[in-house]
């Protein structure tokens, strides 16, 4: 059986590298607007929905619901699932569920965070079922 | 201001290669814009407009006007993705209004076959967050497909049907990649890619390009070709803008195709043939809803029973094939479409599709990921003399 290889870490810059200095302890950050009450992701410095600046960045609960999901057959991997998640803080990601068995999955369905780890830099913030 | 008769399509050719290893991807936007002012009865030397998108080599525009040896007074080097020369016509169109041309030159070229993509340009902002997810455009329009699915019902079979009428007008084509009629069930049997999508509700990858020429009335008046002119057009990005109230069930689409009808002054309803983005067939089935050929989440009747086929259905559409049966050089179908819709309102069709009597047309495409960001243009042209 061969060996699964790591992805390779993220891209970062300078406005991304708290969100994955974060993802590295676990947590996963979504932007909030303190001038107009919106969330946002992926976090920003600036509000998407307001133009403002007063946007800090808080750790979400890590739960939510599925969007939307395809099984893909060829990856480096072998076949994956990617879906956009609906965080429970309003926002939608994209991400990959994994750790399930993907002829169960589907819309609507709970799922929580779990982080997967990537060839020595910080991990991606992926899904599974809750 | 209306934008009717202020400018002339009076050139537009497709190259008949749908694999090119022995020529430069320069070369096959001069042969693409020689071939079009030919078709136009004019040369590389009364162009005084140029137009491109991101498959152009180089720097902007820069490059390709130094390497075709054209000397415009204005161009563009917009880039939106597939659907840029779907924007271009529209754009070349207000500038030869506004006087700023008066023969606008728009080429597209590439070779994905033999020449990989080369980007180069800054890491996007989404980079980091995204680029690691995979799935390329098949996982990216599969989350499209799975979520109109499973608000609308749609299935599988139904968007089988727009693969099949794109075969059945791609037999008519001596130069489409695929030539041979499918069914339905060619298509639900074919290997499973990204969800609902398999591989025949993809389009073909080729090498290959087209170039168009506009021009402005008096121009016009001088060449002997058909009067084909750009009445409205549209143009829209629409992406997660920070992810609340995520929407993959409709498209830019639903912002360019209103916006290009008003300027028009027409409604789907007179449209007579269209040229619709075919890099899937869940895109098709969205700007069909997004530009009110239907009502949305009604795509997947609409296209049934064969509802695109030429001579049979609610609306012809991709009389050459598609993209999904014919030709998408460079992985951009837009060019593609503008020219088919060309050829359908100067008569030029082949007889088996012809639209009987064509006169108002439209072209709309999309550019970038519809599961991520994406632009979309729409175009609406008319035969007038």
């Amino acid at each position: 059986m061969s060996e699964k290889t790591l992805p390779k870490p993220p891209e970062t810059n300078p406005e991304s590298a708290p969100f994955w200095a974060a993802a590295s302890e676990g947590t996963l950050l979504v932007g909030h607007c303190n001038a107009c009450g919106l969330p946002h992701y992926y976090p920003r410095h600036h509000c998407p929905s307001c133009g403002s600046a007063d946007v800090e960045w808080r750790a979400a609960k890590g739960t939510g619901e599925i969007y939307t999901f395809v099984n893909v057959a060829r990856g480096p991997n072998g076949p994956f699932t990617m879906a956009y998640v609906t965080l429970d803080e309003g926002v939608n990601m994209i991400t990959h569920i994994v750790d399930a068995d993907p002829a169960a999955l589907a819309i609507g369905q709970r799922v929580m965070l779990r982080f997967a780890p990537t060839d020595g830099g910080a991990p991606y913030p992926t899904f599974t079922p809750a | 201001m209306s934008l009717r008769n202020k400018a002339f399509v009076a050139g537009a050719w497709e190259h008949p290669t749908r694999n090119a290893p022995d020529v430069s991807t320069p070369e096959l936007h001069a042969q693409c814009a020689v071939g079009a002012l030919a078709d136009a009865g004019l040369t590389l030397k009364d162009v005084d407009g140029y137009f491109c998108a991101g498959d152009a080599p180089g720097f902007g525009a820069i490059s390709m006007v130094d390497y075709l040896g054209v000397d415009p007074r204005h161009f563009d080097s917009t880039e939106m993705g597939g659907c840029t020369y779907i924007a271009h016509v529209t754009r070349a169109a207000h500038a030869i209004a506004a006087g700023r041309c008066s023969v606008a030159l728009v080429t597209m070229a590439g070779r994905p076959r033999n020449e990989p993509f080369r980007g180069g340009r800054p890491s996007a902002p989404e980079g980091g967050f995204e680029n690691w997810i995979g799935g390329a455009m098949p996982g990216s329009y599969g989350l499209a497909a799975a979520r109109h699915m499973h608000e609308y019902g749609t299935t599988s079979e139904q968007l089988a049907w727009i693969k099949v009428a794109a075969s059945h007008h791609a037999q008519h084509n001596p130069h489409a990649l695929l030539r041979d009629v499918v069914s339905v069930e060619d298509v639900l049997a074919a290997r499973r890619i990204a969800g609902p999508l398999g591989l025949l509700d993809c389009c073909v990858v080729t090498d290959g390009g087209g170039a168009l020429v506009l021009v402005s009335p008096e121009v016009a008046k001088s060449l002997n070709r058909p009067l084909v002119t750009v009445s409205g057009g549209g143009e829209a990005i629409k992406g997660p803008r920070g992810g609340a109230g995520l929407d993959l069930t409709t498209t830019a689409a639903a912002r360019s195709g209103p916006a290009a009808f008003a300027e028009a002054g027409c409604a789907p309803a007179d449209i007579q043939y269209a040229s619709v983005y075919d890099s899937f067939t869940i895109t098709v089935l969205l700007q069909l809803e997004d530009l009110g050929f239907c009502a949305k989440g009604a795509g997947g009747k609409f296209v049934a029973d064969g509802g695109l086929i030429s001579g049979q259905g609610h609306l012809p559409f991709n009389t050459d094939g598609g993209g999904l049966c014919s030709n998408h050089p460079s992985n951009r179908g837009g060019m593609t479409k503008v020219i088919e819709a060309v050829r359908q309102l100067r008569g030029e069709a082949h007889p088996a599709v012809q639209v009987p009597d064509c006169s108002l047309a439209l072209a709309t495409g999309i550019g970038g990921s519809l599961g991520q960001r994406h632009a979309a243009a729409t175009v609406i042209m008319e035969r007038v003399g």
